[in-house]
């Protein structure tokens, strides 16, 4: 039988007998004769064996790269064998939403512990269920802000290409106004930010460190929107805040990014994790699911999906967002991430990344590839290519490594606590092999 | 049971990294992070007695009958699990250069053609993720492609039946439309007179599962595409529902142009206790140009991703969606093949249509015509009778081992409670649950009071709902 | 089902009081509140917000229901019952104590119930 069916076809002869019919096609007389399907041409169902080799094949076609230089958006990093079996566990994995409170405490809790999570690292009071991913949390974040008599967002040309792309298009569908504030020297400058701040703009969309590895300065970014009335949107990776200011300490309004870098793969791009996070003033307007703490009726403490109202299953259209699913068994990883890690293994993984980083961007300015901008980095950085990127990155894959991501002429770098010394040092001298020839 | 927050003691932990082999590098001071950082410290057996405690306190397909309506809560096969955890796959780079990830882009473009065919579309996107986020962005291409043809100031509505999920009014008002909500006639269809009178010059398009919410098959399905068609709109089909209609009819063949599929409901992967889901989104050639970018395309050097695409309504996320979710959906549809594929609808309209008839004889199922792959129960009658609502029945249902039905949905039915079985369970399982159902709906009518007071055997009883949106405790709560 | 004798009512269940200062009061009635249930939360308007009689202009919500609430009279808001956003219970407790907003400039429709007229409707409608 096909389909994981459990039954026989005996059996299910008897049941249609039970029902009065004697043939499949009886539980389909609904449905239209001309609209009914020709024959699939796709092949027939195949044995375990067999679908397990074609998945292997595919994978082979694939190259597994030892070392990477590269980030951009998507972080290797080392995810501790509990972290990765704790989100495997079956129960997790085959449970839906929790909506029936009394036997899903277990996934309300682990949401619950999350939320909290994402609290203490972004400084914030509230924190959601969790969301598609940091692109879609950004443009979330900025319809969340739009109000009547302020709609417009202003968005850091320097924020991840893809947060940049996805926060567009959802203010294009939603006729949300916006502008996108150029960058200079890999910084959008605080005097464009003061003359494009107006009584119309609702929020600012931030990103540090910046798509080029660069802290942009938000406590200042801060201080000029909320002095214009507008809201500050932070987006942010959740490693960097173990050891960096977090949002909440530089005045952010709300905290948004990508949480792939708490121990989810790389995974060809997904599934990854948005976090989103805001100041207890805008607890209702956050969308997406929230966990929230109570007593059942013997008084014991107990866990519930709350403010429902906000959502679409209730409000409809016009709730701010049709979001549904979040990311629960990602948020349960980073979750199970974190509390394997401890604060001080998260802080040492966040230290790994910067001294890293800072060590391999002066081994390659040692060598002719300078840093294109000035300003402090955390663990990613731009240098000039000078025998261009292409020639560079495909020497790097051939000896096995993934460089960096050719961007603007140069090369983005990206450094993990994954990198050995001696990883930086091949890497180091392979490129100063090429620029010599 | 403690949170990890309340078993955290300072200096626990294991340690996971070797020390750093590079110099240290000082940070400016105005930078670090001066504010504590109170994540758990906790020993690694501590750690896995934790979530091992969570695991216990929750219900997942694998732990008893889950007939949640328009879940569609089938079994998850374990292989397709072992796939998604190859490292093969797993350690792949969203940027990897394109030569370097021809796997990847094989698996999308395979499941891509193989969708196409179930669904009767030509294109698929595998990058919304989620259903509710398929449907923004199936809403955004009808829009684009109305920019396009100039008619996006006069389209500005999109008609939606009063039984549809809230998603879908939320995702078309997230694109800036009207909704304009069709009755449901008694027939539990599409009110036709009502339609017919709605649509015209300024639709934009129509919004429709089928089977509908209440699993009924909308017969004039071809009437409506065709009328919607006529009026220059587009008709969009929200696949939530398409588990009963496999290899029987496809959407394309209705008349839709557009559609989403859930990969984590039809095609059995996993909901993960709410996501990651995939709500790929399939589409006639006419809407092909407004697909996000990039696309795969195969070309004589092998596959690869196409972002020069003029029309497209961009990214709606990052990379390429959820990528291990496709994965999973590929090994499903591969297992099944064009044989399974129909075996597992008509199990699931099997399985729904005895289950409903083993239900109090379908005495309580709302709209007497026939189900598809689930079945709406209105319980207004009982509870006029006994008190006993729908919740109170769904309660009870906890003490039988039993995930209780979609409650108070669809909106049109009082006291709803919607069922689907799905295919991958037997017929013990469904005589099992019956037989629940059965005692419960006596004991609505023998021991009404004690009813009220399930469940009994959960590791919690009925939580305060009201406290907790009242006055919200959304995190731990430090000393 | 308390029904106060000195307010004006509406077919949509809200109430409406006349103040001495010129201006107007507007909340929901008790057979309101009882028919919602336990609220939760309430979204109210701002102060210089336009009313509209007819219109939507907040909206209370239960555990699992949101519910519209029409504005009675035409005027402009001048004062919203901040107390509601922390504590919407206060709404189930006392409706006729619980007023959403405070309208100034108001314009009464002819079509307001008395209280009796009020009554004589909660009664038709069973």
């Amino acid at each position: 039988m096909g389909g994981y069916i459990p039954m026989a076809r005996c059996e299910q002869e008897e049941m249609l007998a039970e029902l009065g019919l004697s043939k499949m096609e009886d539980l389909f007389t609904e449905v239209p004769k001309e609209l009914l399907a020709a024959p699939l041409e796709m092949p027939k169902g195949k044995s375990e064996y067999e679908v397990r080799r074609i998945m292997e094949d595919f994978g082979r076609d694939n190259k597994i790269f030892k070392t990477c230089f590269r980030g951009a958006g998507a972080y290797r990093h080392y995810a501790p064998a509990i972290a990765k079996h704790v989100s495997a566990k079956e129960t997790f994995l085959t449970a839906y939403t929790p909506y029936q409170a009394e036997i899903s405490q277990g996934g309300l809790q682990a949401i619950f512990e999350f939320q909290t999570d994402i609290c203490v690292l972004t400084g914030m009071d509230i924190s959601n269920a969790s969301v598609y991913d940091g692109a879609t949390a950004a443009a979330e974040a900025i319809v969340m802000c739009r109000e009547r008599k302020r709609e417009k967002a202003l968005i850091y040309s320097n924020c991840n290409p893809d947060t940049l792309s996805v926060a567009e298009t959802y203010c294009k569908c939603q006729d949300i106004p916006y502008e996108i504030l150029p960058a200079k020297d890999g910084l959008v400058d605080k005097e464009l930010l003061k003359e494009k701040l107006d009584e119309t703009v609702s929020c600012v969309l931030v990103q540090s460190p910046n798509y080029y590895g660069m802290f942009e300065g938000v406590e200042e970014v801060s201080e000029i929107a909320h002095a214009a009335g507008a809201k500050v949107i932070h987006s942010g990776n959740p490693i960097a805040m173990a050891i960096i200011n977090s949002p909440g300490e530089m005045g952010a309004d709300i905290a948004v990014g990508e949480a792939q870098p708490l121990g989810l793969s790389l995974a060809y791009g997904g599934p990854y994790l948005g976090y989103m996070a805001c100041r207890e003033a805008l607890m209702r307007r956050l969308p997406g699911r929230i966990v929230g703490q109570t007593v059942d009726e013997n008084g014991e403490r107990c866990f519930v999906l709350t403010m429902q109202a906000r959502e679409q299953h209730i409000r409809r259209e016009k709730a701010s967002s049709s979001i549904c699913s979040n990311q629960a068994l990602c948020a349960l990883a980073a979750s199970a991430y974190i509390a394997s890690m401890g604060p001080e293994g998260l802080r040492c993984v966040a230290q790994q990344c910067y001294d890293k980083a800072h060590y391999a961007a002066q081994r390659l300015e040692e060598v002719g590839y300078k840093r294109r901008h000035q300003g402090e980095f955390f663990h990613e950085f731009l240098t000039e290519c000078p025998p261009g990127p292409e020639q560079v990155l495909q020497k790097l894959e051939a000896e096995g490594i993934l460089g960096g991501l050719a961007v603007d002429g140069g090369i983005l770098w990206c450094c993990t606590e994954m990198n050995t010394r001696a990883e930086i040092n091949r890497m180091v001298a392979i490129c100063e092999e090429v620029a010599l020839i | 049971m403690k949170l990890i927050f309340e078993k955290s003691k300072p200096g626990r932990g294991t340690a996971m990294l070797p020390p750093c082999d590079v110099p240290f590098a000082e940070m400016d001071e105005s930078l670090k992070r001066k504010a504590p950082l109170p994540l758990p410290e906790i020993g690694e057996g501590e750690l896995a007695r934790h979530y091992s405690e969570l695991e216990r306190r929750t219900h997942g397909v694998n732990n008893g009958f889950y007939p949640l309506g328009s879940c569609t809560m089938k079994y998850n096969p374990h292989l397709n699990e072992d796939i998604a955890m190859m490292v093969g796959f797993n350690r792949i780079h969203p940027l990897q250069p394109e030569r370097t990830a021809q796997g990847c882009l094989g698996i999308i473009h395979l499941a891509e053609k193989l969708y196409c065919e179930i669904t009767g579309m030509d294109a698929i996107t595998f990058q919304p993720s989620a259903g509710a986020h398929g449907e923004f962005t199936g809403i955004a291409m009808i829009r684009a492609y109305h920019q396009k043809n100039g008619e996006d100031e006069q389209r500005r509505e999109i008609l939606i039946p009063d039984a549809a999920h809230g998603t879908n009014p939320a995702s078309a008002a997230m694109n800036g439309y009207k909704v304009v909500t069709i009755p449901s006639g008694p027939d539990g269809c599409t009110n036709m007179e009502a339609f017919r009178s709605a649509v015209g010059p300024k639709t934009a398009g129509v919004m429709l599962t089928n089977p509908n919410t209440l699993g009924i098959f909308e017969k004039n399905i071809a009437e409506i595409t065709d009328l919607v068609h006529t009026a220059g709109g587009l008709c969009y089909y929200d696949g939530a529902n398409l588990n009963a209609v496999m290899g029987i009819v496809n959407p394309g063949a209705m008349g839709f142009d557009i559609i989403h599929l859930n990969l984590h409901k039809t095609f059995s992967t996993p909901h993960g206790g709410g996501g990651p889901g995939s709500g790929a989104v399939g589409c006639k050639e006419i809407l092909r140009p407004f697909l996000p970018v990039p696309i795969v395309s195969e070309t004589k050097n092998g596959y690869t991703l196409e972002y020069n695409r003029p029309d497209s309504i961009g990214k709606v996320r990052s990379f390429y969606g959820n990528f291990l979710v496709v994965v999973r959906a590929l090994c499903y549809i591969l297992s099944l093949g064009s044989d399974g594929v129909k075996e597992a609808s008509e199990g699931a309209v099997l399985n729904a249509n005895y289950l409903r008839k083993k239900i109090a004889d379908g005495k309580y199922v709302a709209y007497k015509e026939p189900s598809m792959h689930e079945f709406v129960l209105g319980l207004s009658e009982l509870k006029k009778e006994t008190g006993i609502s729908a919740l109170d029945i769904a309660k009870g249902l906890l003490d039988y081992g039993i995930h209780p039905p979609t409650m108070y949905f669809p909106l049109i039915v009082e006291e709803a409670l919607m069922v689907e079985p799905t295919e991958t369970e037997t017929r013990e399982t469904l005589d099992e649950a019956a037989e629940a159902f059965n005692t419960l709906f006596r004991m609505a009518k023998e021991e009404p009071e004690k009813l009220h007071g399930a469940p009994f055997t959960t590791p919690v009883k009925r939580p305060d709902e009201v406290e907790a949106a009242r006055h919200p405790i959304l995190r731990y709560q430090f000393d | 089902m308390q029904i106060k004798s000195d307010l004006s009512y509406t077919k949509n269940h809200e109430w409406v009081e006349k103040t001495s200062d010129g201006k107007a009061k507007i909340g929901i009635t008790d057979y309101a509140q009882s028919e919602l249930g336990d609220l939760v939360f309430i979204n109210l308007p701002q102060v210089g917000d336009a009313l509209s009689a007819g219109d939507a202009f907040a909206d209370v919500e239960s555990v699992k229901a949101v519910s519209d609430i029409h504005a009675p009279i035409n005027g402009t808001v001048s004062a919203v019952n901040e107390a509601l956003l922390d504590e919407p219970e206060l709404i189930n407790q006392d409706s006729y104590a619980a007023w959403f907003v405070q309208v100034e400039q108001p314009d009464f429709p002819s079509d307001l119930l008395s209280a009796a007229e009020y009554e004589a409707f909660l009664k038709e409608e069973g």
